[in-house]
């Protein structure tokens, strides 16, 4: 952590609130208003296994949530990442086209679902298993957390991974989605609990 | 890259997950301890969205709204300068916003306050900050609404906003809320803040800036956390 005290200090979160979706997820939402990233990442030439998130969130209660926001950061197939700083000396084979973040509301289908159209990761440098990078924002919470979504077909390399060893073995599995194959599409089910017994990891990141 | 070197969340100056005076948070609010990890590639990086993702009249919401007529409603210029802590411009990064009308009212489906909509008014803007970190939105002035979370709660006039930064650990979302508002002191949500921190979170009224016979503006600048370079920075 940095120490220094002439840093300036960081602006705080605050909740994202109920209203977002006209501005953050308009399409989804069918506000008037084009919309910068969606829940589908992939066009059809992408390369890699395109596979499809179904998520589930739920409070404390059991009650699903209708009104969160998530969004998620993963590597292309062959674990390259199409980042902000790219032009600088970055030379990591990657896919055109291929953005790697997708923003998905949970109130606009069955309440408290969410679902992305996306590739399976490869696997990115200084680590040993693919996983997507998970944010959630949502009425009720006043600054946002992070989790991952892991893959339940990759459950050797998963046992090598850092943060999968790192975390209690009886909480593992709320990082690791599902997989199910369903007339040749590849589904991925993941549900994050925001409290409780099942409470998802929320990482310190 | 060792973990000592990470930028870390700052929780003098975030709210904390459980906030029992703003009440949805004792049901979502997450109870267990954040579990610690080393910054990944994936964390010091971000998705790069340009000015090719905006429409032309995305970051005037006095314009991008209009059906029939000017929104109603005070003109407000917004603005001010993206930083990171280490006070390097956070340039060329996404900046969206999301807000009620002038009389408190979201364009939402679920919105249900009694207060009306303005049929020249969306909302909902964005830009891109520029090479120093700048941004600027022109809109209206919003008004402020009635929430459940207690008897007779207001939100105070607020602005979202929503950044995302050069790196997944700096992504942002807050609030921007007006000098001399007497509802903040009464705000679950500005008070879940830390008190040393909440004068962050507050607008400047600024007279230099404003556009005379036109629009008054208030300047909300902000710090978004450090940045680790990235090893691509160090390999070129
Ligand atoms: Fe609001």
């Amino acid at each position: 952590m940095k120490q220094q005290s002439n840093l300036r200090k960081q602006t705080p979160s605050q909740t994202v609130g109920p209203f977002f979706a006209y501005g953050l997820t308009p399409r989804q939402y069918s506000y008037p208003f084009k919309p910068v990233m969606e829940n589908n990442l992939v066009t059809s030439g992408v390369s890699g296994e395109h596979i499809t998130i179904r998520g589930r969130i739920f409070d404390g209660e059991d009650i699903p949530i209708a009104d969160a926001l998530i969004e998620i950061w993963q590597a292309d197939s062959f674990g390259a990442l199409d980042h902000a700083s790219k032009g600088q000396g970055n030379s990591a084979k990657d896919t055109i086209g291929f953005k790697g973040f997708g923003r998905c509301g949970t109130g606009s289908k069955e309440p408290g679902t969410f679902t992305f159209q996306t590739i399976k990761p490869g696997i990115i440098a200084g680590s040993s298993a693919p996983w997507i990078s998970v944010t959630v924002f949502m009425r009720g919470l006043l600054s946002h957390v992070f989790t991952r979504i892991y893959f339940s077909d990759e459950a050797k390399k998963n046992q090598k991974d850092d943060l999968l060893s790192s975390v209690p073995a009886d909480r593992r599995n709320t990082m690791i989605a599902e997989r199910t194959v369903e007339n040749n599409c590849v589904y991925y089910d993941f549900t994050i609990y925001m409290q409780g017994d099942r409470e998802t990891v929320f990482l310190d990141v | 890259m060792t973990e000592d070197l990470d930028y870390k969340r700052d929780w003098t100056v975030h709210p904390p997950l459980i906030h029992p005076p703003y009440k949805s948070t004792l049901s979502r609010g997450p109870t267990k301890p954040l579990m610690p990890v080393r910054q990944s590639l994936l964390e010091n990086s971000a998705p790069a969205y340009g000015n090719e993702v905006l429409g032309k009249l995305d970051a005037d919401l006095t314009l991008n709204g209009r059906m029939n007529g000017e929104p109603l409603g005070e003109r407000i210029i917004v603005k001010g300068r993206v930083r990171d802590e280490e006070n390097r411009p956070v340039r060329n990064t996404l900046l969206e916003i999301w807000q009620a009308n002038s009389a408190g009212r979201y364009i939402h489906l679920i919105d249900q306050h009694q207060a009306p909509l303005d049929p020249n008014f969306f909302g909902g803007g964005r830009t891109i900050t520029d090479d120093d970190g700048y941004y600027e939105f022109l809109t209206i002035r919003p008004g402020a609404y009635p929430w459940g979370n207690h008897p007779n709660a207001w939100r105070p006039p607020h602005i979202h906003f929503s950044l995302f930064g050069l790196s997944f650990t700096q992504r942002l979302i807050t609030q921007m809320y007006f000098p001399g508002d007497p509802l903040l002191d009464l705000d679950p949500i500005f008070q879940g803040t830390p008190m040393a921190a909440r004068d962050l979170l507050i607008s400047e009224f600024s007279i230099k800036d404003t556009k005379p016979d036109y629009a008054l503006a208030y300047i909300f600048n902000i710090t978004l956390r450090g940045r680790n370079a990235t090893p691509w920075e160090n390999q070129s």
